[in-house]
């Protein structure tokens, strides 16, 4: 693996939610529970501007700008290719492991820029967490699983460990399935719960972003609709960013939806808007399940 | 395609079945003629050398030439201290290079280190024994068993080096991808995750290679050398079981060809005692 890590720079602490429009986290995650969220009154959370990523000649994305609302669900969909998990990993600089990719535009997360050189990845990553397509639990047990993070970054205190494992994994819906054997390997359980696992183990380090590449393609109805469920209750507290195949899920589960195709973005907006009034005719087509 | 008469598909499914039969017979005949070595070289070590497997062998030294009994007792310890001089410096040294092969090593260092290493598994034992006998053994001006565990270290290094790397490279790179994605720096993803979801492979390398390095002959002969007393120094000759079989072996004495078979089926035994020890360990933390 090559990797591209920067060495420790001390950054000044980016506020979550800059800008204007900035409302506090919490009324506005209330709002957007009864149904008809505003988006226009959330303040971009992460922003894209002309972001281009080539994988040695091939250019993947092509001049994407995108905002993503704080607090909000944006689905990311398009046809196999178009970048799209490209583009999701971009947010936590994942791509650095890929030898020879070449970013330029840029990305900020709040006032930070997270392209620069400069930009401290493991602090990144710390503050964008992500959940990928296949279950990943560590080949150890649930409770090491979900405190890995937690000890990454210096918890050693058992109690207020215990306190945020529980925590984190009643978050994730999966307390009440597993309170009783922590201790069990984490490969022991079955994939919905193990997918379940991955992510209290990403929220246990509290990050502000969630990055989750079709978390639910490798699970069956009943576990994805658990993890869509969950979806929902997160976005409360954590912007959310989901990469999916799956249209009815975009439209379940997200606020807003970005359309990706070939390296470009096709349309973006409300996901109610996208879905029954888009304005581009690929869109429709796609969503209609015309190609792709 | 016309659809084939019915005699013309059982007659199809029986000759399938004939050659699937076939292919398992001889899958295990070659199974069995693999496994033949084996049993005949320890059907006639316990023949031979059965007989003087008793307590004193083990705990009594050799006797001079003309004096019956006497055991081995040196030379079984001295090959463990050998052993684990090599395996000292060889373990850590070996998973080392190992993990730099298979997680950070890039281009042409990765490939000088790993050909040379490949290069060094192809060393013949007795080549080894000369060089390490030109580094070692003239500079300290004497035989010692510091030299001997070298000479059995480098022999190992080559084994763990290479499986090390394939046995890490085998640890899924979701795990690594799991760990960065949480702000785990490389180095805590190595030694975090990596080399615990490899252990179970590294130890049973390493274990080969201990193995291995016990029977060797060849290089103790100009470094370890041999004795036929306690040794309680690191820096002074040391017995150890493949030098004395062989001593023993050649010499023109009844009695001591007698007790080479016993040391050998001595040697067979400590080895084997090795493999089950170290698999119980890398069963236990798997």
């Amino acid at each position: 693996m090559t990797m591209l890590e920067n060495p420790p720079t001390t950054r000044p602490a980016a506020s979550p939610a800059p800008g204007p429009a900035a409302l506090p986290p919490r009324p506005v995650a209330a709002a957007s529970r009864e149904g008809d969220a505003a988006p226009a009154t959330r303040a971009p959370h992460l922003v894209t501007r002309d972001f281009r990523l080539s994988y040695g000649v091939h250019e993947v994305l092509k001049g994407i700008t995108l905002d993503i609302l704080e607090h909000s669900v944006t689905a990311i969909i398009g046809p196999s290719g178009c970048g799209k998990s490209t583009l999701l990993r971009s947010y936590n600089r994942m791509n650095d492991l890929i030898p020879g990719v070449r970013t330029s535009g840029e990305i900020r997360l709040g006032p930070l820029d997270l392209l620069s050189p400069a930009t401290n990845v493991v602090d990144l990553r710390r503050r964008v967490g992500m959940v990928f397509q296949r279950p990943n639990p560590f080949p150890m047990s649930v409770f090491d699983n979900v405190a890995y993070g937690l000890r990454l970054g210096g918890l050693r205190n058992r109690g207020e460990l215990e306190r945020r494992v529980e925590s984190s994994l009643r978050d994730a819906a999966l307390w009440d399935e597993v309170h009783d054997r922590l201790g069990l390997p984490a490969h022991r359980l079955s994939g919905g719960q193990q997918q379940r696992l991955c992510i209290a183990r990403c929220i246990a380090v509290e990050p502000e972003v969630l990055l989750m590449d079709e978390p639910a393609s490798a699970l069956d109805p009943a576990s994805t609709t658990r993890v869509e469920e969950l979806v929902l209750r997160l976005k409360d507290r954590y912007t959310i960013v989901i990469v999916t195949h799956n249209m009815q899920q975009a439209a379940r589960v997200s606020d807003r939806t970005a359309f990706l195709m070939q390296g470009h973005l096709v349309e973006t907006g409300d996901t109610r808007q996208i879905f029954t009034n888009p304005r581009e005719h690929l869109t429709e087509e796609y969503i209609t399940g015309r190609f792709g | 395609m016309s659809p084939a008469r019915p005699d013309a598909v059982a007659r199809r499914t029986r000759l399938r079945q004939l050659a699937d039969h076939g292919v398992t017979a001889l899958c295990l005949l070659a199974a069995l003629v693999v496994v033949a070595p084996l049993l005949l070289i320890l059907a006639h070590l316990v023949r031979a050398g059965g007989a003087g497997l008793r307590p004193e062998f083990f705990t009594h030294l050799p006797k001079p030439v003309g004096e019956p009994g006497g055991g081995m007792a040196n030379a079984v310890v001295g090959t463990l201290v050998l052993v684990a001089i090599g395996a000292a410096f060889a373990v850590p040294l070996g998973i080392g290079a190992g993990l730099y092969l298979a997680e950070i090593g890039r281009g042409r260092m990765a490939t000088l280190v790993r050909l040379v290493n490949d290069v060094l598994a192809g060393v013949p034992s007795i080549v080894v024994g000369v060089a390490v006998f030109g580094l070692v053994v003239v500079p300290m001006g004497r035989f010692s068993a510091i030299a001997g565990g070298i000479a059995l270290g480098i022999l190992m290094l080559p084994t763990i080096v290479r499986a090390t790397e394939e046995v890490v490279r085998l640890v899924p790179q979701s795990y690594r991808h799991a760990a960065l994605a949480l702000g785990a720096p490389r180095w805590k993803v190595i030694h975090q995750i990596v080399l615990p979801a490899a252990r179970g492979g590294i130890t049973t390398a390493c274990l080969l290679a201990i193995a291995r390095a016990a029977g060797e002959t060849a290089p103790l002969l100009f470094t370890a050398l041999g004795n036929r007393f306690w040794s309680t120094r690191l820096d002074q000759p040391i017995a150890s079981l493949p030098v004395m079989i062989f001593d023993y072996a050649r010499a023109p004495y009844p009695d001591w060809n007698a007790q080479a078979w016993t040391g050998a089926l001595t040697l067979i035994l400590v080895v084997a005692a090795l493999s089950a020890a170290m698999r119980v360990v890398a069963r236990r933390n798997p």
